[in-house]
């Protein structure tokens, strides 16, 4: 019997170097692992990993500098659109960008986002919008769905007293100040995709200074959701993306000058 | 050299600009609206960033933002501004990231009023966030101090990495006097290495505040304890007026500390033994040299524009064995005390 001979292996989709390699410690069927990666690729794509400066939150995503290779500086909850506000003024040659929850972004740093959108801040902002407080235990975010249960709407969300699942992607859209505003999903392989393809632009309108690049990214939270991973993902399709539609919002080619 | 007539908030923003800050954020409130505008005017003109931001929350973290990236940046504002930043202050202390506060005091609790007031105290000296941290804080009692509290401000903050309060009062913010604009000799500083400014040629840094790791949080808060006890050791200032033989000391700081001078020499002219005794830092608090007048002056009257703040510093640093009388003025329109009125309460209580 003749012995087969080891075919080269040629690795077609290695790890971006920005992406430090360790175990994730996210729960099982977390999308924080994609939507890190896709930020670390974009980073590598752009080759400006020595010159970028991440801002992490509050909540699961503080952990960003735990996995991205380049400096971090954690913010206080909501506030890290002010503190990039503060790094980009100061360093306006390096790339800042930020990672923020939905608890984090969309309801205590409201303010920040809207006012650091408005200013036109050449920053990049990456939102994860998985419709809970994750790292708290489940709590109703602003972005919770209709009838969705959780730890502090244990009979579901009720309109009457809570108010409306809110859409940040298209209320910031509204904004002169924003270059790039879009929102992607990482349910499965086409939208991750996509994805990748939103978040490179995000940074992309930094870079070409022509102003805030914000991308939205849907995520699954099976633990809190209650959900298997499987049925998280389903989730995502079925329920998630009907009311937070997929798409760009904006999408302006250059600075706006006097 | 001439001096110049300037209001004690311009100094404020003349020095800093001195002390090569060249990144400021704040929000508007009387009465400390004229160092944002003074620097809202000058900073454009030698390539300063002046941000006039959403609100006082805002505006602390894109200090945060600037001192992490290793500049000199400052903030203003007056209390319920200095409230709204206690969570940024909490989060700089905890990453050690240095930066200028200015607390032109007006009066609260609440929106109170926009006349001077001591009623910070607490706040500025306890921390004021939350967690096991500390803020030195500078007193300054004149303009000429507004100046150069501000460059041993930014000197005490790049030097410690840490945020430094300077405690003034719409008083001296709003008062003009001459002013000596000669620039303080500075300290040698160390680079700022642990600043974020990208990886090339390093390993990545980082600068945070949560330590969730087994006997990690515990370290880091002694570690920064050692560091305030470094702060009390190396950076207590204050000023004695009279003090040698003095029967009486009047304990006071900023405003009321001037307020009182006056009144020590009125006391003097009448034959009283009375001194003055200044803190200019409040944390440090200078409690050795208070604990050392114990053993000559036979009593102590704290006067502050408060009901009573500082007065538990010189309780702890004098201790029970000589009479602690206490004179407050709480803020109000038309409240601060004439010389007058601390020379009759200096008679009352004059052993």
């Amino acid at each position: 019997m003749s012995q087969e001979k080891p075919r080269e292996l040629r690795l077609i989709n290695p790890r971006p170097k920005t992406l430090i390699d360790k175990p994730a410690h996210f729960c099982p069927g977390c999308h924080h692992g994609i939507i890190h990666r896709l930020t670390a690729e974009a980073i590598d794509y752009f080759n400006i990993r020595e010159k970028s400066i991440g801002v992490a939150s509050v909540g699961c995503s503080v952990f960003l500098y735990d996995f991205m290779a380049t400096d971090v500086l954690e913010a206080p909850h909501g506030r890290a659109c002010a503190a990039a506000t503060g790094m980009k003024r100061a360093q306006p040659d390096k790339i800042i960008y930020t990672y923020q929850g939905d608890g984090d972004l969309a309801a205590i740093g409201t303010a920040e986002v809207i006012h650091s959108a408005n200013r036109g801040e050449p920053i990049t902002v990456v939102f994860v919008n998985n419709t809970n407080y994750g790292m708290t235990g489940g709590q109703m975010a602003p972005t919770t769905l209709l009838g969705q249960k959780t730890t502090t709407t244990p009979y579901g969300r009720d309109f009457k007293r809570d108010g409306y699942p809110i859409r940040m992607s298209e209320l910031l859209a509204t904004l002169e100040g924003v270059a790039f505003c879009a929102r992607g999903a990482v349910n499965k392989p086409a939208n991750i995709k996509k994805t990748r393809d939103l978040i490179r632009r995000a940074f992309e309108a930094q870079i070409k200074g022509i102003g805030f690049g914000f991308v939205e990214v849907l995520s699954a939270c099976p633990t809190d959701w209650g959900l298997k991973p499987l049925e998280a993902i389903k989730r995502v399709e079925e329920e998630l993306i009907p009311y937070y539609p997929l798409g760009i919002y904006k999408d302006k080619k250059e600075a706006d000058h006097f | 050299m001439t001096k110049k007539l300037i209001k004690g908030n311009d100094a404020v923003a003349m020095a800093a600009i001195e002390a090569g800050c060249r990144y400021y954020y704040g929000y508007p409130i009387t009465p400390q609206n004229d160092i944002p505008e003074y620097l809202a005017r000058e900073f454009p003109k030698i390539g300063g960033v002046f941000l006039q931001a959403e609100s006082e929350v805002a505006a602390i973290n894109m200090v945060l933002g600037s001192a992490a990236s290793g500049k000199r940046a400052m903030i203003s504002s007056s209390g319920p501004g200095i409230s709204l930043m206690q969570e940024g202050l909490s989060y700089m202390s905890g990453s050690q990231v240095p930066a200028v506060v200015v607390n032109i005091q007006r009066s609260g609790p609440g929106l109170g009023g926009i006349s001077p007031s001591q009623g910070d105290y607490f706040q500025a000296t306890r921390g004021g966030g939350h967690g096991d941290y500390r803020t030195p804080v500078l007193a300054p009692a004149s303009v000429q101090e507004m100046y150069d509290l501000t460059f041993l401000a930014f000197d005490i903050a790049d030097d410690y990495r840490n945020p430094v309060v300077i405690l003034a009062d719409a008083m001296l913010g709003q008062m003009k006097e001459p002013l000596d604009t000669r620039k303080p000799a500075g300290r040698e500083l160390a680079p700022k290495t642990w600043a974020l400014t990208g990886c090339a040629g390093r390993n990545p840094q980082l600068l945070k505040s949560l330590y969730l790791g087994v006997r990690e949080l515990d370290k880091h808060c002694w570690e920064l304890w050692e560091k305030y006890e470094r702060i009390k050791k190396n950076e207590v200032r204050y000023e004695e007026v009279d003090t040698k033989d003095a029967d009486l000391v009047v304990v006071a700081f900023g405003s009321a500390a001037r307020i009182s001078k006056t009144a020590v020499a009125d006391a003097r002219k009448e034959g009283l033994k009375v001194g003055l005794f200044r803190p200019i830092t409040l944390f440090p608090y200078p409690e050795k040299r208070l604990e050392e007048l114990a053993r000559t002056a036979k009593a102590f009257l704290v006067v502050e524009l408060n009901t009573g703040q500082m007065l538990d510093d010189v309780k702890m640093s004098v201790g029970k064995g000589r009479p602690i009388d206490f004179y407050g003025r709480p803020p109000g329109a038309e409240a601060l005390p004439m010389p007058i009125e601390i020379l009759d309460q200096i008679r009352e209580v004059y052993p």
